[in-house]
């Protein structure tokens, strides 16, 4: 275990590493001041973190986290439920399949003019967006689940609860977390969006504020705050994921 | 008590563009602490048999009770293994074979050691913690078996539960199945397509017909179960009566030797 994290490490160290130099490369090549060199860029980070980026930062990361979990938490107890009720799925599936596919962050505006311009429409948005994505998981997941893991519960005299409970999320859970890192990378990108529309705090405003003053320093530190976000949630989930479905890493 | 009776069995199944019928009114009966083997054709019903007795499927007509109790649903001290072992592969192999003991809420402390003590039974004491992925086929099997143990099974019900394993390892299951059954003394129905292991497990061995099943012949075997069995002239001669028995129902294609 501490073997891995170890190599993990320095896989992200060298992952830098190369990022770093190719970026210098790159404000060499460009010159030009709206790609300043890491060296600068990360001298300015370090100087705005604590005054200016945190406040944001802290904000951004509220309203991420509070979609994906209001969206998770709807979404993948009924992806589940569809999954394994065949005539409850017969009537909704055909809706949710319509609507996955809408680009829903057309919604945008709509959501602006209904919950103003606070944390209300962002997560909003951010919700509606995940939710989509997570439902259309859990609900082949739970569909794929082998007949014979089912049965075999079943015959001990499990109801469907429990079933549920020692089949169904369990066999779901993998597929819902690599669900849930993809919807991560949507959901910070929406976050941005959003943000540089309305409002008057998050990374996103930050980022679009720091554009109009023409504060080159100011916009690549809060690019790179958002990144670190972004980063951050991923390692989060990958966690989360470690920790729950232990039996995944054996045997292979 | 856990003696079978099955009544003018017969199951159809209703497909998206055909009805087959599985069973057509099989009789079927099982003393207590009688161990049988049910072989036959394939495709005639034998797994269908299985899950109608372990009350997950409900036959259309006729009757099936166990233990003198019509069956209407799962019961308790019924244990099914199928082939693939209904191992649950995010549970380590104490918790699943607690987990008959979980679904029916027995307490932890005494759901763990009922499992504990089936897993030392058969031979995986050390592998409590183990998942699954991380056994082997043969061991799995045995994880199966401790799942019916722990749960105080008297009536054990198993669809080609060996059908996976290859030939040592089978034969090595087929000892531990035989001494589990010695010393438990539970009713127990056994799927099989092998000829030899029907006759070194089933004091009778039934013979179903090909689609709908019905029960063809039942053979006889006293001797199963005394030492040294399976190198004497009666076990087979008892080979050779089923391999006949079993040629005339058509059903060779699918009998492996
Ligand atoms: N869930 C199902 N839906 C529809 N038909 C089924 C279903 N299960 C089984 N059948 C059909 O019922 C018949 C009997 O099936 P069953 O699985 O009981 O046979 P079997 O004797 O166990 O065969 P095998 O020896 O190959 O395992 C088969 O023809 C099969 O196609
Ligand atoms: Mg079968």
């Amino acid at each position: 275990m501490s073997g891995s994290l170890g190599r993990r490490a320095l896989g992200y160290l060298a992952a830098l590493a190369i990022l770093l130099a190719a970026w210098e490369l790159a404000a060499l090549a460009i010159a030009s001041p709206a790609l300043p060199p890491p060296t600068s860029a990360l001298a300015d980070f370090a100087r705005l973190l604590v005054p200016a980026l945190l406040p944001n930062l802290l904000v951004s990361a509220y309203r991420v986290l509070a979609a994906v979990a209001i969206a998770s938490a709807v979404a993948v107890p009924l992806g589940l439920v569809l999954g394994r009720t065949p005539r409850a799925d017969a009537v909704f599936a055909p809706a949710v399949f319509l609507l996955y596919p809408v680009p829903w962050v057309v919604l945008l505006p709509v959501f602006l003019v209904l919950l103003g311009i606070g944390d209300a429409p962002k997560i909003a948005l951010i919700t509606v967006i995940v939710f989509f994505q997570l439902l259309v998981t859990s609900r082949d997941a739970a569909k794929a689940i082998p007949p014979s893991s089912v049965l075999s519960v079943r015959s001990l005299g499990a109801t469907r609860a429990q079933v549920f409970r020692h089949v169904v999320v369990p066999a779901a859970l993998p597929d819902i977390f690599t669900a849930l890192r993809i919807a991560s990378g949507t959901a910070i990108a929406v976050l941005f969006l959003s943000e540089t529309v309305a409002g008057t705090s998050g990374l996103g405003w930050y980022i679009v504020d720091a554009w109009g003053r023409v504060a080159y320093g100011d916009m690549f530190a809060g690019i790179i705050a958002l990144a670190l976000l972004g980063v951050a949630f991923y390692e989060l989930l990958e966690a989360a994921e470690l920790w729950l479905t232990p039996w995944t890493r054996v045997g292979r | 008590m856990a003696a079978v009776e099955a009544r003018d069995v017969s199951v159809t199944y209703e497909g998206v563009d055909r009805r087959v019928h599985a069973l057509g009114g099989l009789t079927l009966e099982l003393a207590d602490g009688e161990p049988i083997a049910i072989i036959g054709p394939s495709g005639c019903g034998k797994s269908t048999l299985l899950l109608a007795i372990a009350g997950l499927l409900r036959a259309d007509e006729g009757s099936i009770a166990v233990g003198g109790e019509p069956v209407t649903g799962p019961r308790l001290r019924t244990a099914l293994i199928l082939q693939d072992f209904g191992l649950l592969p995010w549970k380590t192999a104490l918790r699943n074979a607690a987990l008959g003991l979980e679904v029916r809420r027995v307490p932890p402390a005494e759901r763990r050691q009922r499992a504990a003590e089936a897993l030392s039974r058969v031979g995986l004491a050390e592998f409590a913690t183990a998942y699954p992925a991380e056994l082997s086929g043969g061991m799995r099997q045995r994880l199966a078996l401790a799942r019916a143990i722990a749960l105080e099974a008297d009536l054990l019900l198993m669809d080609e539960p060996l059908s996976a394993l290859d030939a040592l390892t089978r034969e090595d299951l087929q000892g531990l199945l035989l001494e589990l059954w010695r010393s438990r003394g539970h009713t127990q129905a056994l799927v099989t397509h092998s000829i030899e292991e029907a006759v070194f497990l089933g004091r009778r061995i039934v013979v179903l017909t090909p689609r709908p099943g019905r029960v063809s012949a039942v053979v006889e075997n006293p001797g199963m179960g005394s030492e040294g069995y399976r190198d004497t002239e009666a076990f087979y001669e008892r080979c050779a009566t089923l391999r006949r028995l079993l040629a005339a129902e058509g059903a060779f294609a699918e009998v492996p030797r």
